[in-house]
């Protein structure tokens, strides 16, 4: 049966000029006229129209068609084409979640029918006659992504002829046979160990497989698999489960391997990056930063609010799956890292989200797109959807992030997604940040059902992205049964109805539920138990499955009934599917029989260690002198910054995320008057009755990789920490996280350069340790992404190497933040740091598509000085705006300041200083002062009167530039001469120009 | 002390910040669950206020707050009829006002429950946070807004149009006072540049603006500009005029 629904008036259904705005983003023109047609379809459900019309119909907007078409009805009936969008099946459908739920609240004890199946579609119907079968076939595909929906057409002449829609769209999976497959790995030789990785997805290299097929020859592994009668073969449940406990995404194999490093001369083995330069970096901190509560072993690193609060904080990526669907791959990100903090010590609340996402450039011209890749603009709109419904859904505030356009983005969109969360610092007596999973205890399944969706996530993750790549790879995240799970969880955690907790994302319960076994010993599974969203799952699809909105939790056995009953009450599905034992194994059952059975020492420590070649030696690069222009030349470079998609006005975009939900927002994503200048950072006050704050910024600077990472890394914590401190947050507490998204590093004969690409993370991990270090900053938690290349055709695209740093500080009071924007006319404009001659890898160079000679490279000793003066001058109530100087440089932050408090200014550039000291002879070049990126730099705007006080605390880290002014020009001198002079009403153009032709 | 009932549940996700409100306005308040609400509709006899937060209940997925409204139709609708006509106040903001609306609580103006008005996707077709410029007609009926002329607040919503079902209902809400807020510059569409209405006792309002995000000075978003305002922030206001009246009304 088929119920539809249209606006009585078609000008009603504002979707309609969204619908408009996606066409555009797909290059389309949007037809004359557009109609959008609601329809469901059901099929085993037995209730009256009336009740139909009650539960989906809005009476005083919308006409409700019961098995009767909307596009045959009056005035529906001038269409030329009907284009109907439905989703394949499997994919989470999640209006059709929604409607059942809604449906089965009418029937009788509130239960669907075991048959029912309800699916939603969307139609369009079009109004241009003038439209073309092959237009009309174009234009379904940009509203379609045919990986996971699939479109019908019915032109008018067909539908004459009788043609219609169907009554119910194929809803079945073909199903997986349950039975187990039997492999004999311990007689394999190397190519039949390979060819099994090949075929079945399990992504080992050659070692791994060997260290496999070791185990199964293993005497003792025998002997314990004849006891238990399993047999000696390895099942598909157990490969299965070794290649998702394995994989990059989970075991970061590359961050762990030995790794044989050549600069010249000089060689070295690196014993793990991960421990010789992120883990050693907190260790080396530790004492400066008595704060951390738990770092790197959990879901997200733990600090102290205050001393009643801890804050955890987590980043993730979501890349390839957001180049497949890009809204089901952001959502899927956002919603999953979401768990991570729900799943972080006893569970805490998440209260912020923050996203970074790269895209390639917006406005490339189609015809430069290489062949079977989603064009930019595509993937930013379903991506930017994604993020917008993940968090206004979840009622979780956007507050900080940022878009970045490089054409490295290409083939790969890099989808950062992070999340912080609060928890009461002591739970039931207890620290909050310490779990426990003991022997006895139940393991629960929480939240959604499993499906296929999402098999193989893991491993897919860490493969290059083809062609070929699986559609199961594609997962949508329901924001809404989560946050059921959200609200369901915090009250279980308050009453104490559970002792464990963690997520489950990639791998799914293999991961998990392996995970939460480790802590207690061992673990039985019944895979049979685990509720289904349809038949046909075989038994290691169950184990792997990375079906959404899922925690796996350990429950004493007398809480059992008091969180099974809550769950009830709260809707929100929970089973036992297995319990936790001190048997030193996982063991997995299914229909009473034993089908897998692996050593936790094994399945956690038996994967052997990569060993890597990394080679550096500094990129060639030709070298063009920094050009030095007239006046007008620097007012036309300064308005081609602005208006540079990486640097111009995000708020169109930005708006459309709920920034203020849950009521801590202090400083947005917007400053001045108007709310026209863009913030650094964020900061938010998470308790009501405190002023106690946190400011969360990022940085980010994949150009300045073309030259080194190492200053890469260096400049990207230096750009987090400054926003910190412009901000209002004290630099000497503050956290970060680290995600490296890199391409493939490990060397092959596809890979030629590889072990540059090594070499080159090894070199960013290095700045990230000297600069943390230096800074008094531990990194508390990361995550790394390293096959981020496409290749298509015969071509590959890899992705700049792009490090993440997302920071959180403390601010002891959120009334001493200051914002971006000049204030008033008459306050005094300073500078803060030293400029050099930083233009190699700057916006400036990317917008003359140049090659300059100098990287920036932070001195953190002296940056430290500086922030520590400027918080305090800030304690102190001594100023009145603060911008960090970033891409662009001061010409960027001056306009952007003014912009925001609409004023304009005048300054003289003549006594910047050089970062060679107050002493240097070399005058700085006007080039370097007004476009360099040399870090540590801000700007800062503070009323006359507090000028003597604000030298006594700032000193010579302060220059004096000049004035914020009335008049709307923004004036720069050099020693009195005019070197640049625009006005702020073309600034403000410039800088919103891609809105609306762009984004 | 006046006690006030946060609804919660089922994706609702404002009650927190509203929760705050109230208490800062003096108020006390209990966060009460949707379902456990349906289970013991007695629970609403100890509270003197009935707040709808914001959120996204059931995703909006079948139309903003519709599946909320219609759990409150067939579940509650006698004891939310009994809660109003006792003297109790009632709020909803943004969703809270959708699920009012649908539920044909509002503006009930034939005082039958049929939804008589809607709130439908934005023109723009967007979701948007923005804080904007409001009014409070003078003629309003409104306990909630009374003595307030005007203020900012932020709407942060992609279904805020406002909408009727005929030339007679926007008669009617004009006729009886049940206009009572308007936006300055209409952001979305909305007819008469309708943000949020009560109904014919006054007792019930709903709007799309968030008053509950405007409790203190710096949630402005240009609160750093250099004069703090001696005005206490009108979300409060809004707030404490329902709590004053509850307090007034049934003397505690």
């Amino acid at each position: 049966m088929r119920i539809e629904l249209t606006y009585k008036k078609p000008e009603l259904d504002g979707r309609i000029s969204r619908t408009r705005r996606e066409l555009s983003a797909a290059g389309m023109n949007a037809p004359a006229s557009l109609q959008i047609v609601d329809v469901y379809l059901i099929e085993g459900i037995d209730l009256d129209p009336p009740v139909y019309r009650r539960i989906f119909q809005d009476p005083v907007v919308q006409d409700f068609f019961f098995d009767l078409p909307a596009c045959g009805a009056g005035e529906n009936e001038k269409w030329n084409w009907a284009v109907e969008v439905s989703w394949k099946p499997g994919v989470t459908d999640q209006t059709a979640l929604t409607a059942r739920e809604a449906v089965a609240a009418e029937m009788p004890g509130k239960m669907l029918p075991e048959t029912a199946v309800l699916q939603t579609a969307r139609q369009y119907l079009i109004y241009d006659d003038s439209t073309e079968k092959m237009e009309i076939e174009a234009f379904a595909r940009a509203l379609f992504n045919p990986l996971i929906q699939r479109a019908e057409i019915i032109s008018v002449h067909d539908w004459d002829k009788g043609k219609r829609f169907p009554r119910i769209y194929p809803h079945t999976l073909a199903e997986s046979p349950k039975e187990i497959e039997r492999i004999d790995v311990a007689s394999m030789d190397i190519e039949e160990l390979d060819e099994l990785s090949r075929s079945r997805l399990l992504a080992l290299s050659s070692d791994e497989m060997r260290a496999i097929r070791a185990y199964y020859q293993n005497t003792e592994t025998r002997n314990e698999r004849s006891k238990t009668g399993i047999g000696r073969q390895a099942t598909d449940v157990e490969l299965e489960m070794l290649a998702q406990t394995w994989s990059e995404h989970c075991k970061h194999k590359i961050f762990q391997a030995y790794i044989d490093y050549q600069e010249g001369d000089h060689r070295q083995t690196i014993d793990s990056l991960f421990r010789t330069y992120i883990s050693a970096t907190t260790d080396a901190v530790s004492e400066q930063a008595p704060y951390i509560r738990s770092v790197f072993h959990d879901n997200s690193g733990v600090i102290d609010f205050d001393s009643d609060h801890l804050i955890c904080f987590k980043a993730e990526t979501h890349n390839s799956p957001s180049a497949l669907d890009p809204y089901g791959g952001a959502i899927t990100g956002i919603v999953g890292v979401n768990r991570d903090i729900l799943g972080t010590g006893k569970g805490a609340k998440p209260i912020f989200n923050t996203n970074v996402l790269c895209f390639g450039p917006p406005d490339l011209p189609r015809e430069e797109m290489p062949e079977g890749l989603m064009h930019p603009r595509r993937i930013m709109e379903g991506v930017h959807r994604g993020i917008i419904d993940g968090g206004n859904q979840s009622g979780i505030p956007v507050v900080a992030g940022g878009f970045l356009f490089d054409e490295s983005y290409l083939g790969k969109p890099l989808v950062f997604c992070g999340t912080g969360g609060i928890m009461p610092a002591s739970i039931g007596g207890e620290s909050s940040w310490i779990k426990h999973i003991d022997p006895g205890d139940m393991a629960i399944m929480l939240g959604g059902r499993i499906g296929k969706d999402g098999i193989h996530g893991a491993t897919f993750s860490s493969l290059a992205l083809d062609e070929a790549s699986p559609v199961s790879a594609v997962q949508i995240g329901d924001p809404i049964t989560q946050k059921k799970m959200i609200d369901f969880l915090l009250e279980a955690r308050d009453r104490g109805l559970y002792k464990g907790i963690t997520d489950n994302g990639a791998g799914g319960l293999s991961s998990s539920l392996g995970e939460m076994a480790e802590e207690a010993g061992g673990i039985r599974i019944y895979l049979d138990r685990c509720p289904l969203k349809y038949p046909g799952l075989a038994p290691w699809e169950i184990l792997v499955s990375e079906s959404q909105e899922r925690m796996s939790l350990s429950v004493a056995p007398e809480k059992l009934e008091s969180f099974l009953e809550l769950a009830r009450r709260r809707d929100v599905e929970a089973t036992v599917v297995g319990e936790f034992t001190d048997s030193e194994q996982v063991e997995v059952f299914y229909s009473d029989q034993l089908v897998g059975a692996l050593s936790l020492q094994f399945l956690h420590h038996g994967l052997p260690r990569m060993q890597l070649k990394a080679r550096w030696k500094p990129p060639k690069r030709n070298h063009e002198s920094v050009p030095q222009g007239s006046p007008a030349d620097y007012r036309r470079w300064t308005l081609d910054l602005l208006s540079q998609p990486n640097i111009a006005s995000k708020e169109r975009l930005v708006r459309q995320y709920d920034h203020e939900v849950q009521g801590q927002s202090v400083t947005g994503p917007f400053a001045g008057k108007k709310s026209t200048g863009p913030s650094d950072g964020a900061v938010i006050r998470p308790l009501s009755g405190s002023r106690r704050g946190a400011v969360i910024s990022h940085g980010i600077a994949p150009r300045y990789g073309d030259i080194d990472t190492y200053a890469m890394a260096a400049c990207s914590v230096d750009e987090a920490l400054r926003a910190i401190v412009a901000g209002g947050g004290d630099p000497d507490q503050v956290s970060a996280l680290d995600n490296f998204c890199w391409p493939d590093p490990v060397e092959s004969p596809d890979n030629p350069d590889g072990s540059y690409k090594l070499a080159q993370l090894v070199r960013a991990a290095r700045g990230l340790f000297d600069s943390c270090v230096d800074y008094g900053i531990p990194l508390i938690s990361g995550k790394d992404s390293m096959k981020n290349d496409a290749v298509t055709g015969n071509k590959k695209i890899s992705v700049r190497p792009t490090l993440l740093i997302s920071m959180i500080g403390i601010i002891e009071d959120v009334c001493k933040s200051v914002s971006t924007d000049f204030k008033q006319e008459g306050d005094i404009i300073y500078l803060i740091g030293e400029t050099g001659e930083d233009l190699g890898g700057s916006s400036l160079e990317a917008l003359h598509q140049s090659c300059y000679a100098q990287v920036p490279v932070p001195r953190p000793n002296q940056a430290m000085e500086t922030y520590r003066s400027l918080h305090a001058a800030m304690q102190k109530g001594l100023i009145s705006s603060a911008h960090d100087l970033a891409d662009g440089g001061l010409a960027v932050a001056l306009a952007e300041s003014c912009i925001g408090g609409e004023n304009g200014c005048k300054i003289d550039i003549e006594h910047v200083p050089g970062n060679g000291g107050r002493t240097t002879e070399k005058k700085l070049s006007t080039s370097a002062v007004l476009f360099s990126e040399t870090p540590s730099r801000l700007l800062v705007s503070l009323p006359p009167n507090q000028e003597e006080e604000f030298i006594e605390v700032l000193g010579n880290q302060a220059t004096r530039l000049g004035t914020v002014e009335s008049g709307q020009t923004l004036q720069v001198d050099r020693d009195g001469t005019e070197v640049m002079s625009l006005c702020l009403e073309e600034a403000r153009q410039s800088f919103d120009k891609p809105r609306g032709d762009v984004w | 002390m006046v006690n006030c009932c946060i609804l919660t549940g089922y994706g609702i996700n404002a009650d927190r910040e509203l929760a705050d409100a109230f208490v800062r306005a003096g108020a006390e308040t209990a966060s009460i669950h949707v379902q456990d609400l349906i289970e013991n509709a007695r629970l609403l006899d100890s509270f003197h206020i009935l707040a709808f937060p914001g959120g996204f209940s059931f995703g909006d997925h079948l139309g903003s707050g519709k599946v909320l409204a219609n759990l409150f139709r067939r579940n509650l609708k006698e004891d939310l009829d009994r809660f109003v006509a006792s003297g109790k106040a009632v709020i909803g903001i943004c969703n809270g006002f959708q699920a009012l609306v649908k539920m044909g609580l509002l503006p009930n103006l034939a005082g039958n429950w049929e939804q008589e008005v809607s709130l439908v996707h934005n023109d723009h077709g967007l979701f948007e946070d923005r804080w904007v410029p409001l009014v409070f007609p003078s003629d309003s009926n409104s306990l909630w807004t009374k003595g307030l002329k005007e203020t900012e607040l932020p709407i942060r919503n992609g279904e805020g149009r406002f909408v009727v079902r005929s030339g007679d209902i926007s008669r009617g809400l004009r006729d009886k006072g049940l206009v009572a807020v308007q936006y300055r510059k209409n952001p979305n569409g909305s007819l008469e540049d309708i943000a949020g209405i009560s109904d014919p006792s006054g007792r019930i309002l709903g709007l799309m603006p968030h008053p509950e995000a405007f409790i203190r000075a710096e949630e402005h978003p240009s609160w750093n500009q250099r004069e703090p305002s001696p005005h206490e922030p009108s979300g409060l206001s809004l707030i404490k005029n329902g709590v004053l009246y509850a307090a007034d009304r049934f003397g505690v």
